[in-house]
Formats: C-alpha cells, sequence, structure tokens
C-alpha cells in the first residue's frame, strides 16, 4: 500500500511528528513510546522499551548533545525552503543543527536530563555552570525568538543551593540541575503568571502549581515562563497580549501555540525541556512546528491545581522536550493523585521511562505483533502533501519494524472540531468570570459595578478571548443549551466510543499532528485595531 | 477567592449533613447527585458562578410536621418539602456610610465565608400565613438543631430565611404572582414580614390594582416595618446552568444512608407525640420538646422512674428560672437527671418539704452532689411528726392571739399568715400537709 520508504539526500530537519492517541484513556497494554532511549543509567531502571530508528529517518529533531554549545542555533543567514510541507535546512548553520560535523547521521538522541544529571551527580559540570549554559544561549537567543514573558532572577541561586546539597552529599531529585521553562498559564508564587493576558499583568499568584511544585521539589531549576496564546487560546501564540515569539526554525513562522513559547525554548535549546499545557492541540501542534516532543498526558494524569482554567473538562498539563525520555521522566514527576483537584485521577504513576527499552536491548523486529491504526480522516483532503508522504513514510518504517499497519476509520471524528467549539468556549465562559478586577489583575476604573466590570475586562482580555467568551455564554444561555452544549457533550461520547472501538482493535492510533508545518507569522492572523485575532484553524 | 487556577474540593461533612438533614424531613435520597455551575456577576460571589445542584440535588420531596403554639390557637400542620440540596456560600457585602447598598458610600466584601457549604431547603407553597410559615421555620431550625449539623441561628446567619408570597381570590386554583421577600433576621420579622405583604397585596386586588403586583425581591425594613422594592427580577435571570466539571458526580450508597438513618436522633415531631401519650398537654409538650437537650434530660428523668408531671414542672419551672438568669444551659449545669429523680422521689415519700427541695435546688444545678448529702449537711428534713408540729402550732397561736381572735371573728384569710409563721418556726422543714390539717383543727376548736 504504501511506497517503499526512500531516504533522501538530506535530512529534512522538521518533520509532523506522527502523535499518538489523542485526549482518551489509552489501555493499559498501550506502552510503547516512539522514542529515542538513554543508555542504561543508574539511576533509572530500565525494563523494556523500544528505540526506533525510524525517528532518525524522517528527521525527527535530534537533540544537540554534541553540538558546540557556543554556536547560536539561529543562524544568521537562513533559508528555508519548504518541501514535503516540511522545512529543508539549506543553510550551513542550520545544517549543523541536525547533523552535527562528522556525526553518525544513525546517532540516536540521547536524553538531555539523563545527560544534565550525569554531569552533576559525576561532578564533571556544577549545576551552576549547567544553568550559566542554559541562560546564556537563553539571552542570546531571546532577541530573536522572544519565547520567555519572564526570565527567573534565582535560577542561579536555585542552582548554587543545588551545589552545595551536592557538595554536603545531601540527597537531591532525579530532575536536580535540570533548567525547566514553565508556560505562564501555571502558577508560580515567585514569579509573575499572566496567562498571556494583560488582565493579569503583573499578577504574583499566592502559590505554585502542584505540577510546578514537584518539579520543584524533586530539584528541577525553573528558569521563567515562556510566552502563549492569551488562556491557551490560539494555535500560533501571536495570540499572546505581549509579544509573539518566533519559531526558532524560521523566526518568520509561528512556534505554533498555545504552548509555543515552551516550544520554541526547548528548539533553542534556552531551556533542557518546558512545561505546557493542551486542551485542543496546544501542546502537539507546538511540538510538531517547533521540532521537539510533546507530550499531552491523559486527562486527570497530571494534576490541574494551579492552571489557569480554559476548559476544565478538557484541559491538560504537559510537557516538551528534545526527547522521548525526557517526557517520560518528567510525567512520572508531574503525575499522580493530588487532593486539591477533584478530577485527577487515583491510579498509580508507573515509571514512564522503564517501559523505554536501550536499543542494544530491542530485536530488529521490536514492533512485531503490535498493531498500528492511522486514523483515515486525518490524512484526507485539507493535509498538505508532504505531510501526507511523511506519515506514509512513517508507516512504512514501521512495518519495516514488524508493526501491521493499516488505515482505520473514526466517523465520527470530523465531528470533534465543532464539539469542541461549542464545550471550550462554554466552558471558557464560566472560568473566565473570576477575572472582573474586584480582587486581583487589572482593574478599569468605572462609575458603577456593571461598568467597571464592562472597562476592566474589556480592556484586559484580548479580541480571541472575548470572542470565545461570548461563544460560550450564548452557547449556554437559556433556549440555546440543549441545541448547543448538550448536544455537543453527546457527540462527545459518540467520538469517545468511536476512539475506544478503534483502540481494541489496534494498538497504537497515528495522525499527523497538524495538516500543515508551521506557517507564516502573521498569515492567519488578521491584525483589527492593533489586537489579535484569530481566523481558522484553531486548536 | 477564585484565585486563577484554584479548583473546588467537595466537603464530605456536607454530603453527611444533607443525607441527614434529608432523613429528617422524610425526604427522598438521591444515590447519584450532580453539581451545577450558577453563573452572575457579583462582587461576594468571586469565582462569577456558585456551585450549586440544578437539576438533581441531593434530596427530593418530603414534609415538616408543625404543632402551632397554643397561645395562637394551637393545631397540627403538615408542610411539604419539594428539595434538598448542596451549594457553596457567597461572600458578604458591607456597606458603609448608609443602611444598606441605597445611600451607602462605599461597599466592602468579606469573602472569608464563601465557599463554606450551605444546604438549601426549598419548601412546598403550603403555608397560609406568616405565622405558619414562622413555625415552619422555627421546626426547621429545631430539626437542625435536634440533627446537630446547625446551630440554626438566624443572628449568626446560620440559617436563613427567604420568603415568596402571593395572594389570589377565594375560590381560584391558581397562584398569584409571588413576591421574594430577603433581609428578615427573625422569625418574628418573618411573620410581621409576611402579614405586611399579605395586607398589601390584598389592598392592592380590592383597589384594582392587583396588576401592579410584580414578580420582584422586596427587603423588609424592620424600622419602617414594611417591605420595599430592591430590584425587580424581570422575569427570571438566565443563570446558564451547566453541570460543574471540577466535582465528580455525587455517588452514595443505600447502606451509607442506612447506617445514617440508624443513627438519627428521635426527631423533635415524634417526641412530640410521644410526650402527648404520656399525658402532658400540648403548651408543656411545646416546652419540653423545642430544645433536643432539655427534652433528653426529661427522658433521662423518666427513665429512673420519676412522675412524669412533677419533673415536667421542676424543669419548665425552677430549672428554667435558673437557666435563664444565670445565662446557661441544661447541658452545662451540675445537676444530673439521677439528682433530680432523687429530689422528687424524697418529696414525694415526704422526706423533705416541696420548699425545701426548691431552697435546695441552685445549689444541686450549682455545685452538684445527691439530694440525701445536701440535706444531711444542712439539717433540712422534713418535719412530719404530729405532735411536734403541733407544739408549735401552739406555741404560734398563742404568742398571736389577736390573729387568732380575727380568724375566729372571720378573717380567714389569715391562716396564711399562720402558716408563714409556723414554717419560719421550722425553717421551711415543716410538711405542709401535717401542718395545714392541725393548724385548721386549732384555729376552729
Amino acid at each position: 500500500m504504501f511506497p517503499h520508504l526512500r531516504l533522501s539526500g538530506s535530512l529534512p530537519c522538521l518533520a509532523a511528528m506522527p502523535s499518538i492517541a489523542p485526549a482518551m484513556p489509552t489501555p493499559s497494554h498501550l506502552r510503547f513510546f516512539l522514542t529515542s532511549a538513554c543508555p542504561p543509567h543508574p539511576f533509572l531502571s530500565f525494563g523494556k522499551s523500544f528505540f526506533v530508528r525510524y525517528c532518525t529517518r524522517i528527521g525527527y529533531t535530534k537533540p544537540y548533545q554534541d553540538q558546540d554549545p557556543k554556536q547560536c542555533p539561529i543562524p544568521s543567514k537562513m533559508q528555508m525552503e519548504s518541501s514535503f510541507g516540511g522545512i529543508v535546512c539549506k543553510s550551513r548553520g542550520c545544517q549543523t543543527l541536525c547533523q552535527p560535523p562528522g556525526a553518525n547521521v544513525q546517532q540516536r538522541p540521547v536524553s538531555e536530563i539523563c545527560r544534565i544529571r550525569d554531569d552533576v551527580l559525576q561532578r564533571k559540570k556544577s549545576a551552576v555552570q549547567i544553568t550559566e549554559d542554559y541562560l546564556s544561549r537563553l539571552h542570546e537567543t531571546e532577541p530573536h525568538v522572544k519565547s520567555f514573558l519572564y526570565v527567573s532572577e534565582k535560577a542561579l541561586e536555585e542552582a548554587a543551593e543545588l551545589d552545595r546539597k551536592l557538595g554536603n552529599n545531601e540527597e537531591v531529585g532525579p530532575l536536580a540541575g535540570v533548567p525547566i521553562a514553565v508556560k505562564d498559564n501555571l502558577c508560580t508564587h515567585d514569579m509573575p503568571s499572566t496567562g498571556g493576558s494583560r488582565i493579569l499583568e503583573g499578577y504574583r499568584p499566592p502559590y505554585d502549581a502542584t505540577a510546578v511544585r514537584k518539579l520543584r521539589e524533586a530539584g528541577a531549576v525553573l528558569l521563567g515562563k515562556t510566552n502563549l496564546d492569551e488562556f491557551g487560546m490560539g494555535s500560533s501564540t501571536e495570540g499572546s497580549a505581549f509579544q509573539v515569539t518566533s519559531n526558532p526554525w524560521d523566526l518568520s513562522r509561528v512556534p505554533g501555540g498555545s504552548s509555543g513559547g515552551s516550544a520554541a525554548a526547548v528548539a533553542a535549546r534556552q531551556c533542557a525541556a518546558a512545561l505546557g499545557t493542551d486542551t485542543g492541540g496546544s501542546i502537539r501542534q507546538p511540538a510538531s512546528f517547533c521540532g521537539v516532543v510533546g507530550l499531552k498526558p491523559t486527562y486527570g494524569r497530571v494534576s490541574r491545581f494551579g492552571l489557569m482554567a480554559y476548559a476544565s473538562s478538557l484541559d491538560v498539563i504537559g510537557c516538551l522536550a528534545s526527547s522521548v525520555l525526557d517526557t517520560a521522566i518528567l510525567l512520572s514527576v508531574m503525575a499522580g493523585e493530588d487532593k486539591s483537584d477533584a478530577t485527577s485521577s487515583k491510579k498509580d504513576v508507573p515509571t514512564y521511562a522503564a517501559s523505554l527499552l536501550p536499543l542494544n536491548l530491542a530485536s530488529s523486529k521490536p514492533f512485531e505483533g503490535l498493531k498500528f491504526g492511522i486514523i483515515l480522516e486525518t490524512i484526507g483532503e485539507g493535509v498538505n502533501d508532504g505531510v501526507l508522504s511523511l506519515i506514509r513514510d512513517a508507516a512504512l518504517h514501521i512495518e519495516a519494524l514488524g508493526a501491521t499497519v493499516t488505515e482505520v476509520s473514526l466517523p465520527t471524528f470530523s465531528k470533534g472540531l465543532p464539539a469542541y467549539y461549542v464545550l471550550a468556549p462554554a466552558e471558557a465562559s464560566s472560568n473566565l468570570a473570576r477575572y472582573d478586577g474586584v480582587r486581583f489583575g487589572f482593574r478599569a476604573d468605572g462609575d458603577e459595578l456593571v461598568s467597571m466590570y464592562g472597562q476592566s475586562r474589556g480592556q484586559g482580555f484580548g479580541l480571541e478571548v472575548k470572542r470565545r467568551i461570548l461563544m460560550g455564554t450564548y452557547a449556554l444561555s437559556a433556549g440555546y443549551y440543549e441545541a448547543f452544549y448538550r448536544r455537543s457533550q453527546q457527540v462527545r461520547t459518540l467520538i469517545q466510543k468511536d476512539f475506544r472501538t478503534a483502540l481494541e482493535e489496534n494498538d497504537v492510533l497515528l495522525s499527523p499532528v497538524a495538516p500543515t508545518a508551521a506557517f507564516k507569522i502573521g498569515s492567519t492572523f488578521i491584525r483589527i485595531h492593533g489586537s489579535p485575532s484569530l481566523g481558522e484553524s484553531d486548536w | 477567592m477564585g484565585l486563577p487556577g484554584a479548583l473546588p474540593v467537595l466537603n464530605e461533612k456536607v454530603v453527611e449533613y444533607a443525607v441527614k438533614l434529608g432523613l429528617g424531613l422524610h425526604s427522598d435520597i438521591s444515590l447519584r447527585s450532580k453539581f451545577d455551575r450558577k453563573q452572575y456577576f457579583y462582587p461576594d460571589l468571586p469565582k462569577g458562578y456558585q456551585i450549586s445542584q440544578f437539576d438533581i440535588p441531593i434530596c427530593r420531596g418530603g414534609y415538616v410536621e408543625v404543632d402551632l403554639p397554643v397561645e395562637f390557637g394551637g393545631g397540627h400542620r403538615r408542610f411539604g418539602i419539594t428539595r434538598v440540596h448542596m451549594e457553596e456560600d457567597a461572600g458578604k457585602l458591607v456597606h458603609a456610610g448608609g443602611d444598606g447598598l441605597s445611600g451607602s458610600l462605599y461597599s466592602q466584601v468579606d469573602l472569608n465565608r464563601a465557599g463554606v457549604p450551605l444546604l438549601e431547603v426549598v419548601s412546598e407553597p403550603d403555608m397560609r400565613n406568616g405565622l405558619e410559615a414562622a413555625e415552619y421555620a422555627a421546626e426547621l431550625q429545631r430539626i437542625v438543631r435536634y440533627l446537630g449539623i446547625s446551630n440554626g441561628n438566624m443572628q449568626e446567619g446560620s440559617l436563613r430565611c427567604d420568603v415568596n408570597v402571593s395572594v389570589r381570590p377565594k375560590g381560584q386554583d391558581k397562584f398569584g404572582t409571588k413576591v421574594e421577600i430577603k433581609n428578615m433576621n427573625s422569625f418574628s420579622a418573618m411573620q410581621r414580614a409576611i402579614e405586611y405583604e399579605v395586607s398589601r397585596q390584598v389592598c392592592l386586588h380590592e383597589e384594582g390594582f392587583e396588576s401592579k403586583i410584580v414578580q420582584e425581591t422586596r427587603l423588609w425594613e424592620e424600622g419602617s416595618q414594611r417591605t420595599i422594592t430592591m430590584r425587580s427580577k424581570e422575569g427570571l435571570a438566565d443563570y446558564r446552568f451547566f453541570p460543574e466539571p471540577d466535582l465528580p458526580e455525587v455517588s452514595i450508597t443505600q447502606a451509607y444512608v442506612d447506617s445514617l438513618l440508624e443513627d438519627l436522633p428521635e426527631l423533635p415531631n415524634t417526641k412530640r407525640r410521644r410526650y402527648e401519650s404520656l399525658g402532658l398537654i400540648m403548651q408543656d409538650v411545646l416546652v419540653l420538646a423545642n430544645d433536643s437537650d432539655v427534652a433528653a434530660f426529661l427522658d433521662a428523668v423518666l427513665d429512673k422512674g420519676a412522675d412524669l408531671k412533677l419533673t415536667a414542672n421542676w424543669i419548665m419551672g425552677d430549672i428554667a428560672a435558673y437557666l435563664k438568669s444565670e445565662k446557661t444551659s441544661i447541658s452545662d449545669v451540675k445537676l444530673t437527671p439521677a439528682t433530680l429523680a432523687e429530689l422528687i422521689s424524697l418529696i414525694k415519700d415526704g422526706t423533705i418539704s416541696g420548699k425545701i427541695g426548691k431552697e435546695i435546688l441552685p445549689e444541686l444545678l450549682r455545685k452538684g452532689g445527691s439530694v440525701k448529702e445536701v440535706v444531711e449537711a444542712k439539717g433540712l428534713s422534713q418535719i412530719s411528726d404530729p405532735a411536734l408540729i403541733e407544739g408549735i402550732i401552739k406555741q404560734v397561736l398563742s404568742s398571736n392571739p389577736k390573729q387568732v381572735e380575727q380568724y375566729r371573728g372571720g378573717k380567714t384569710k389569715l391562716q396564711g399568715f399562720f402558716v408563714g409563721q409556723v414554717m419560719k418556726a421550722t425553717g421551711g422543714r415543716v410538711n405542709p400537709t401535717v401542718m395545714n390539717e392541725i393548724l385548721l383543727r386549732k384555729l376552729t376548736a
């Protein structure tokens, strides 16, 4: 069915990374990750896992551990050419990024977290040195990428504290010394948390989000807060009230959204990993656009406490990193039941990294017996040819690794977007009601209560947010609730059913993350009176 | 506070209290119920929505049985309950510089109670006057106190009441337009507010202005004793209810409900029926069954075999007076039910006189101890020996010859004087029955 895989001359360094099973509970036997693995490391006990060579062939962006760290990852002269819907780097500088001089193309990506931990525990480098390295890269690239809304002033202090602990042979956590960035819709008590909105400009929460707290307890160094589409509403990060983040691979293109800042920061090596949030693709799409790994966990796996709510029944916190192993490590740290989140899952948190097998322990056909299904409805009309061919190549490779690959149809799939467009704005209209200028955040003067509310929210919220609040309010209003909100919930149940059926017959479902690769800044974006607003394709 | 990123968590206790209340109101308990968001903007509502229960409340149906006070004609009523649901409280607005919102200079928002769980009880429109409504509310207060789920204190705000009042011409089935009244902070205020509103609406009807009765919220003004317009409802507000996504479904088992039912105390109405069947008059029943601690005390005394009427009298009389003057409650006094039973039986068998009993009661209440100990310590046992009494009476009579002559001359009221003298001479310990019998004999001899 699929043409045999052919390696092209120069590797595309950006590809639509097939994303696995969306926000549905995954069957317990679904533990295989298309990932790279770290060589067996003392602190991570490995059981079975897989190393998939196809990643390197398709051009899954390799972490650049062999990079000369002083080299700016953003080439001064860049020529980007759109081919296969992916982006092929032609400039020498960028070439270096994908293929380190003299590096073996087959070299497997190494976990950045593992590497840092290795350096730190074996005292090859101090935590301060590592943080300094990242910070200097951050500052060098920030004028171009603009992924950060706030850079921590305490990062080196935190790193120094770790060094002191290590010096005293005190115990440190699994993320000791790892510099991580946090998307700005997650509350951090010591850094402003704006949600990308003017209505929270300068706001400092009195507490840390649970996920953030867990990272801190694991020893991570929090570098700062990354840019996003306002309150998570958008798919390009152009919806931020403060700045537009550029895709590090091509500064004229968007990094995706809404976790665009996080994705760009990881891609530009400004941090080892970053937290993001996903309601309708906001981790997966920017990860794809920036060529990094994005992990969207199952709803309820990670506590939402401290995440500025957009759509309560859809929001999740996840992570972006340069390798799947890194995301597995991060998920193990962040996940777990939280008494402060009544929707968090009570299930035990496994050591996800333990499911990842190093290459030298894998057989030649590691996917023997597995069934992969490509979702038919995602490879049809409207999908870029380049993306389609990459998916087909991926399928071939997976077959070569021993799996059975078929196409599976989810008849209700196309109903997902319209249902999302009713449910998410409806919940958002409710979740954003608390931003009224009374107790915190931006307040505009008004003669009386209603005008104070109106002015504060009118001036504080961006156009897209206002648009969605209006849509959501309408969908919930008397006379329309049945037709819109309830109907959409019913459709949602049907979509779930289809996915469950498909996952009974297949171990893994594949689809492209987005119908295209990263698009130009301003292309789907109409500037009206200087305020951002989004046209179509919204995640 | 409704801070960004904050999430609600269900308090287990409110579920327990809701089930207990539902059982106390004879409601159907929903084993599965859910929460919904009720959305509107107001400064005392931090999230911009209130977590409540809309279409699937935890309790549905039920009734309350009330005995109207004897002084208002008495009578037994049953009022229906529509539902009981759980919800969260909003904050409190304090208007500074004026009596209320209008006329105030600024308002302050106190969010301390925002998010605290509440139970809302909605009644059927079964009450026909202010008294019935006030008694209904008082019975609810009694029930929640009996169940131990609230102190039901209206002044503190632990119990809040809003009423809806409508009138209709006699013979009409359909209810008239209802008007909501808020801001009553006692049962009597409620009663007066309802009576005022009823008369206001009836007047409008009689003058042909019934169309002026609109669905609105009116405030009860305690000062001027009338209701005034607060805001017109303009039809029903659209609260855009939808299921609360941050809280899972509330799911309880029949076993859980049954276990709460087992431990449910005897409810006020059942107690009243029981006291009535024991022979107490309604007036006394209402007093004794009003406070569950008092009723429990009474029951404990009765358990020791004491006479019902006497016990009731002691509790409603001397003990109640003591509690009032010392501003204490029956659960805080040192007097035990056993001791009261002892006191009653010792008076009954003549060991001490009733008067002495009353004298030593305060000490028993304050310090405890047994009756026998106190009596012995103070040498207060009753004098019942007729010979002794006769001797004392003879002495009294001989010391007061003038009064004896007056008595024999027709002033029979002077008996009281002699009784007083004998009491004085015996330190109040004389057996009154024996004394009276001998005294009369001596006086009329």
